[in-house]
């Protein structure tokens, strides 16, 4: 049965790609779009994951598969966009729009600068399409990895030069689904950080909640030595959609990334993230807070690999689960055998707000250096009583006592974000998605 | 203004409070002294509204009010406060934003208008002198990496700022060093007033020289087996519990 539906996906994904190309001119014959043809045929032979699959034992998808959605080529786009407020209110920063995937230049207003680029994937490609098909790689994997590719026609380049600071943080905002289809958006994001670089780069995923549309998007980020990138991911979409992110990090010597994976979640979310420490010295730093209510379901799936000696790792996912929502974490650690002096701490904490809602939390650690210093910890928690106790002692009712209590716990992850402007609105946003009093 | 007649309660089906009695009228202050685990905390977190203690007999009535028909944020309204033996820290949420929600929610209940920003400045500035606090320890979260000492003096500074009828003290004197239990005490003292009442509860007479009470209870086993002025926690401080003990197994 599960086969079949598969096959129904695999079919309809496949016809409409054959839509799409007769759409084609000249572009049908261009690398890029070949490559697209690669990865549409090979859904030929390649299953969406099931239950069966050891790392996608949680989170079931045959509710994404079952459904056709329709890729955005092939949508019509909005007459107008309401962005206002999904925007993060900053003093300055460059803003890119994205519809389902594709750019929006006129509601993108970028702050340009010497040495980086900064716009849509598409335009970059364009500069040198030779280049582009050799340098530029997504890691593909799964089914979604290849239906990302096949329709991925757009999204958000950055490439920083060498010993550059980017002037201004990056706001990129993906509004995805619309009211009338069930839209299939495929962004892809590739950023590439120079040596002695930096950059604050924001990517808030964002959609209107009666819509129902699946997001499908594909990552790739590399670091250069002595680079530093603060990516934060936000993901804010309609409690009815799908999420499938998969981000792929690749760090030189002595670079350091801080993510920021703060989820509101959608219908289901699955957000895979991993870095591949290759250069000695580099330091890599997860910061993950997942918020779910309802029926909401929360994947996060990361990986560390120190794949050489002297590396840093810190890892830090915190839950808020209320209702009927269910949350996975899986953390692996890969330490490789000549990774000596390696430094990886992980952490998962979960604070049930409901009896029914649940936790599946899994540490993977293999280990094959002997001088290493590694620590996990998970715990799964309630709203501490004692405490809830002494606030209201003071005269505050309970609903606001477990607010602040709530704000104490996702206080370890908001403490780090670096821009302020940030930090407060991602605290307002945890009590709006929870329906609570904020404090 | 606190009248508690033969109270009994009990914590995860074991009794502590055995049949308490005690009257506290405005202007006194009372010390209640005793053993460990005689019932001192349970007592106070009874009367707080504690939802892990099970009040199972006897009653309470505070300023013509049944104390345990109000839920513990109304009896924190109605101006009951208990200093905590062991406070809580909680991350995130500044002293002052923590302060600040509670004098409103206090305010609201009374049915007044919430407290200016200028007018709460200038209060918290005046109590955290009163206690030698500085500005950095006021804006901190509350208590999140707070000294022993540090804690205990924040929970007095909560004092002054809620202002309450009837303040219980959880042995705020432990864990302070001798100059800040000078300066606490006199926080306490700065409190104080003929409309108000305290109760201390504490294992060392030495915070009674600061902080002078009217009259010392001594609690065994949930039971206030002996009532005298402050010469009987002098008389405790030398001979300790044991005689006491006796003479109540021998009644
Ligand atoms: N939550 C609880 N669960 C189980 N037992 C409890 C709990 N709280 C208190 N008790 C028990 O009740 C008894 C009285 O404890 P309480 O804390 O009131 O004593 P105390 O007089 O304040 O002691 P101390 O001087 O050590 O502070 C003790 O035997 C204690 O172990
Ligand atoms: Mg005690």
């Amino acid at each position: 049965m599960e086969q079949i539906k598969n096959m129904d996906a695999k079919s309809w994904y496949k016809n409409k790609f054959a839509e799409f190309e007769k759409s084609l001119n000249g572009e049908a014959k261009s690398l890029s779009h070949l490559s697209k043809k690669e990865s549409i045929n090979k859904l030929d032979e390649i299953s969406f994951p099931d239950l069966k699959d050891e790392d996608w034992k949680y989170t079931n998808v045959s509710a994404v598969i079952k459904e056709n959605f329709l890729p955005a080529q092939l949508c019509k786009p909005s007459v107008s966009l309401e962005i206002e407020k999904y925007l993060f209110d900053f003093t300055d920063s460059s803003l890119l729009v994205f519809e389902n995937g594709i750019f929006n230049e006129k509601l993108s207003k970028i702050h340009r600068q010497k040495n980086v680029f900064i716009g849509s994937l598409k335009s970059f490609s364009l500069i040198d399409e030779t280049n582009f098909q050799k340098n530029v790689k997504f890691r593909k994997t799964t089914a979604f990895d290849f239906l990302n590719e096949s329709f991925g026609a757009d999204g958000f380049a950055l490439i920083i030069g060498d010993k550059t600071t980017l002037e201004k943080p990056v706001q990129v905002l993906f509004i995805n689904g619309n009211a009338d289809e069930k839209v299939l958006s495929s962004p892809r994001i590739f950023i590439t950080v120079g040596k002695f670089s930096e950059a604050d780069v924001i990517l808030n995923f964002v959609g209107d909640n009666d819509n129902y549309y699946l997001t499908n998007i594909n990552t790739a980020v590399q670091l250069d030595e002595n680079s530093n990138l603060n990516l934060f991911k936000i993901q804010n979409e309609s409690k009815k959609s799908f999420h499938f992110d998969n981000i792929n990090i690749s760090q030189s010597a002595n670079s350091t990334l801080n993510h920021f994976n703060i989820s509101f979640g959608g219908k289901l979310s699955r957000n895979g993230l991993s870095s591949n420490l290759i250069g000695e010295g580099a330091e890599c730093n997860f910061n993950g807070l997942y918020i779910a209510n309802e029926n909401q379901h929360v994947d996060n799936h990361t990986f560390v690999n120190h794949a050489v000696a002297n590396c840093n790792s810190n890892e830090t996912y915190k839950g808020i689960l209320d209702d009927l929502s269910r949350g996975v974490f899986n953390g692996k650690i890969l330490v490789a055998k000549d990774a000596q002096k390696t430094n990886a701490y992980q952490s998962n904490k979960t604070i049930l707000l409901s009896d029914k809602s649940r936790i599946d939390t899994k540490p993977q650690l293999e280990i094959f250096a002997d001088d290493v210093k590694c620590s996990h910890g998970a715990t799964v928690g309630r709203l501490d009583e004692q405490a809830l106790f002494y606030i209201i002692s003071r005269g505050i009712p309970s609903d606001l006592a477990k607010s602040m209590l709530i704000r104490a716990f996702a206080n370890d992850v908001i403490e780090k974000v670096n821009l302020s402007e940030l930090k407060e609105q991602l605290n307002h946003m945890i009590f709006e998605n929870l329906h609570r009093t904020e404090i | 203004m606190l009248s508690i007649k033969n109270l009994e309660a009990k914590v995860e089906d074991k009794q502590i409070l055995m049949g308490l009695n005690l009257e506290i009228n405005a202007g006194e202050v009372h010390a209640i002294m005793g053993p460990n685990g005689s019932g001192k905390s349970t007592l106070a977190n009874v009367l707080a509204g504690n939802q892990g203690y099970e009040v199972i007999g006897g009653e309470a009535v505070f300023n013509g009010k049944n104390l345990f028909d109000l839920s513990a944020e109304d009896r924190a309204r109605e101006g009951l406060f208990l200093a905590f033996q062991y406070p809580i820290e909680i991350n995130g949420i500044s002293n002052s934003v923590f302060l600040k929600t509670a004098i409103n929610e206090i305010r609201k209940y009374k049915g007044r208008d919430e407290i200016s920003p200028k007018e709460f400045l200038t209060l918290i500035r005046e109590k955290a002198k009163i206690l030698g606090m500085d500005d950095s320890l006021v804006s901190r979260s509350v208590n999140a990496g707070f000294s022993g000492g540090e804690k205990k003096r924040n929970e007095i500074l909560q004092l002054l700022m809620l202002n309450p009828k009837l303040a219980i003290l959880d042995e705020t004197d432990s864990g302070l060093d001798i100059d800040a239990l000078k300066i606490v005490s006199q926080g306490v003292n700065v409190f104080k007033s003929p409309e108000n009442a305290i109760v201390l509860v504490t294992h060392y007479q030495r915070l009674l020289n600061y902080i002078v009470p009217d009259f010392v209870h001594v609690l065994y086993k949930g039971k206030i087996i002996k009532s005298g002025t402050k010469d009987l926690a002098l008389e405790l401080e030398e001979r300790g519990y044991d005689w006491l003990i006796k003479e109540e197994a021998e009644a």
